[in-house]
């Protein structure tokens, strides 16, 4: 575990640099996160998935699933991979300041 | 005295559903319950055998019983197709228009795999060239495929986590690299090994393990493969972010997805999975719905080991709530997954919801007979041998001695 600044924040990430604290995360560290993995600039499909992925988290205690994503906001799994490139999941957590999705044990 | 008799409905009467009923026979004053169990057919399949069916390993008879005999006599079966729960008014709806009120209801009609849900999938080559072994017709079929097989490029694949057994494609693997030999042909066959995971398994410990044991058998790992089509005639599989995978024998897993009427109910997720809490498996929806088995959203394994694990628990709380106690007991998430590697070995996983795979012995703390996280000839013995387990134990719900908490004495972190 490792304290680093993202925007001007205090932030812990871990290993693979995933903040480990949900709540300290707020709106000014998306886009920042997001130029980290090479999004830029974030659009309002971006934000509309990523405070799906807040709220969502903040209700059901875990990070949506790429599958729970595209159903609920319905947004199809394809255009997922256009808007968070190569590894939806991961990267929209990433951004979002969420673990990883677990989905699967 | 009023006698009021009241009502408990089980759906399916697979591995969690029969284990509950006798269990729950017994618990239970006689005239005061009736329990009602509600399934489609009369055929239960031990489906930790579908693995082996590919490989003759089990013949399908072994597999496959009727289920009135695995239930007490004193329970009632129906058989029929669940069409909705309406859980306002507590009444289940058959699709032959029959209706069961209850009191309490317990889901347990499981997962099952969803072909239909992947383009292309159920194409002409369905059970060909498309093979899978996650049912029993799937399962023979794919054994007279490689009765057939030549050699060229055998690819196991996952679709979507997740699905009962995580650990059975990667036995599969395992399982196909041995069998090949022994036939001569596993110099002529690729094995590659497509997960839309980032490792091998799901726990980074039992990944790292498991991902050396696909290297040594020079298996090849094709990892964040999120499928979109399988293409029959190219005899590829296309992932979104637009790789291709060609084959010549495809095994997949496809999604599985819990009952369709869980979810025309209201009752389920995306994948019509029930959210229940985890340490009781009581809705959170109903007070008087609960699910069992697979059919819940737990966040552990969906295997028979959770099942029999979690029904001990509930059998405690159930009957602390009809006496309208607290619940007093908890579910730890504890599961117990034997993994097939080959040559007549097996390791065995052990974990729940806080703690990783441990290495160590198990059932017995230093002493075994089996040990975790290592291939040895014993677990391979304790899996082959679970199967006269399952029937003759398991089911009827009897004792196996085995503790529904995890033990932590005898276990070393890896
Ligand atoms: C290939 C394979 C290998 C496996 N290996 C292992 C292993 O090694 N170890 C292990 O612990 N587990 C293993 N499992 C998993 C294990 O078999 C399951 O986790 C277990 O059977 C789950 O029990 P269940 O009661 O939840 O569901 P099931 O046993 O599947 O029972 C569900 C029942 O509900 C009924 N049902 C469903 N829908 C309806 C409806 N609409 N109306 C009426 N009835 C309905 C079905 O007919 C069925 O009888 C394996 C599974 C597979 C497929």
């Amino acid at each position: 575990m490792t304290t680093t600044t993202i925007a001007g924040h205090e932030v812990e990430v871990n290993e693979e640099g995933f903040l480990t604290q949900p709540d300290q995360w707020s709106e000014d560290l998306a886009p920042e996160l997001a130029k980290l993995i090479g999004i830029d600039p974030l659009t309002d499909k971006h934000w509309e998935l990523i405070r799906f992925l807040r709220t969502d988290h903040a209700a059901m205690g875990e990070t949506a699933t790429l599958r729970r994503v595209s159903t609920q906001t319905g947004t199809a799994v394809k255009d997922l991979f256009v808007l968070f490139p190569g590894k939806p999941a991961k990267k929209m957590a990433y951004v979002s300041g969420l673990p990883k999705p677990k989905g699967c044990v | 005295m009023t006698t009021t008799t009241k009502n408990l409905v089980v759906l399916g009467a697979g591995t969690a559903g029969t284990m509950v009923v006798n269990k729950l026979r017994r618990a239970l004053p006689d005239p005061e319950w009736s329990i009602t169990v509600i399934d489609k057919d009369d055929i239960h399949d031990y489906q930790p055998g579908y693995l082996f069916i590919p490989f003759r390993m089990n013949k399908p008879k072994q597999i496959r019983k009727t289920k009135r005999p695995y239930l007490s006599e004193d329970v009632d079966l129906v058989i029929g197709q669940v069409e909705r729960v309406d859980a306002a008014a507590a009444q289940v709806h058959l699709e032959d228009g029959r209706v069961f009120p209850y009191d309490q209801l317990v889901i347990a009609s499981g997962t099952t795999p969803r072909p239909d849900q992947t383009p292309g999938m159920l194409g002409e080559q369905w059970h060909r060239e498309v093979g899978e072994f996650y049912t029993y017709e799937g399962a023979i079929a794919l054994r007279d495929q490689l009765d057939r097989w030549e050699g060229g490029r055998l690819v196991v694949h996952i679709t979507e986590l997740p699905i009962k057994c995580p650990v059975a494609p990667l036995e599969f693997a395992f399982l196909a690299d041995d069998y090949l030999s022994g036939k001569g042909l596993r110099e002529r066959t690729e094995l590659v090994f497509v997960t839309p995971l980032d490792g091998a398994f799901t726990k980074p410990m039992a990944s790292k393990r498991l991902g050396k044991l696909l290297e040594r058998k020079n298996i090849t790992v094709e990892t964040d493969f999120m499928i979109e089509s399988v293409d029959q005639d190219a005899k590829v599989i296309r992932s979104y972010d637009e790789r291709e995978v060609a084959y010549d024998q495809l095994v997949t897993v496809p999604l599985n997805m819990g009952a369709d009427f869980v979810g025309a109910s209201g009752l389920g997720d995306e994948l019509n999975y029930v959210p229940v809490d985890k340490h009781t498996s009581r809705s959170t929806a109903y007070e008087n719905i609960w699910a069992l088995g697979d059919a819940s959203n737990i966040p552990t394994s969906k295997a028979g080991s959770v099942a029999h694990f979690s029904v001990d628990v509930f059998v405690e709380n159930f009957q602390d709530a009809i006496a309208g106690r607290p619940l007093s007991h908890s579910f730890d998430g504890h599961a117990n997954c034997f993994i097939e590697s080959g040559g007549g070995k097996a390791l065995l996983l052990d974990f729940n919801y806080e703690t990783e795979p441990m290495g160590g012995t198990f059932p017995l703390p230093h002493v075994g007979p089996m040990s975790l996280l290592k291939e040895s000839r014993a677990n391979h013995l304790g899996k082959l041998a679970f199967r006269h387990i399952y029937w003759n134990a398991l089911l009827p719900g009897h004792p196996l001695g085995l503790r529904a908490d995890m033990q932590i004495a005898g276990k070393i972190p890896i």
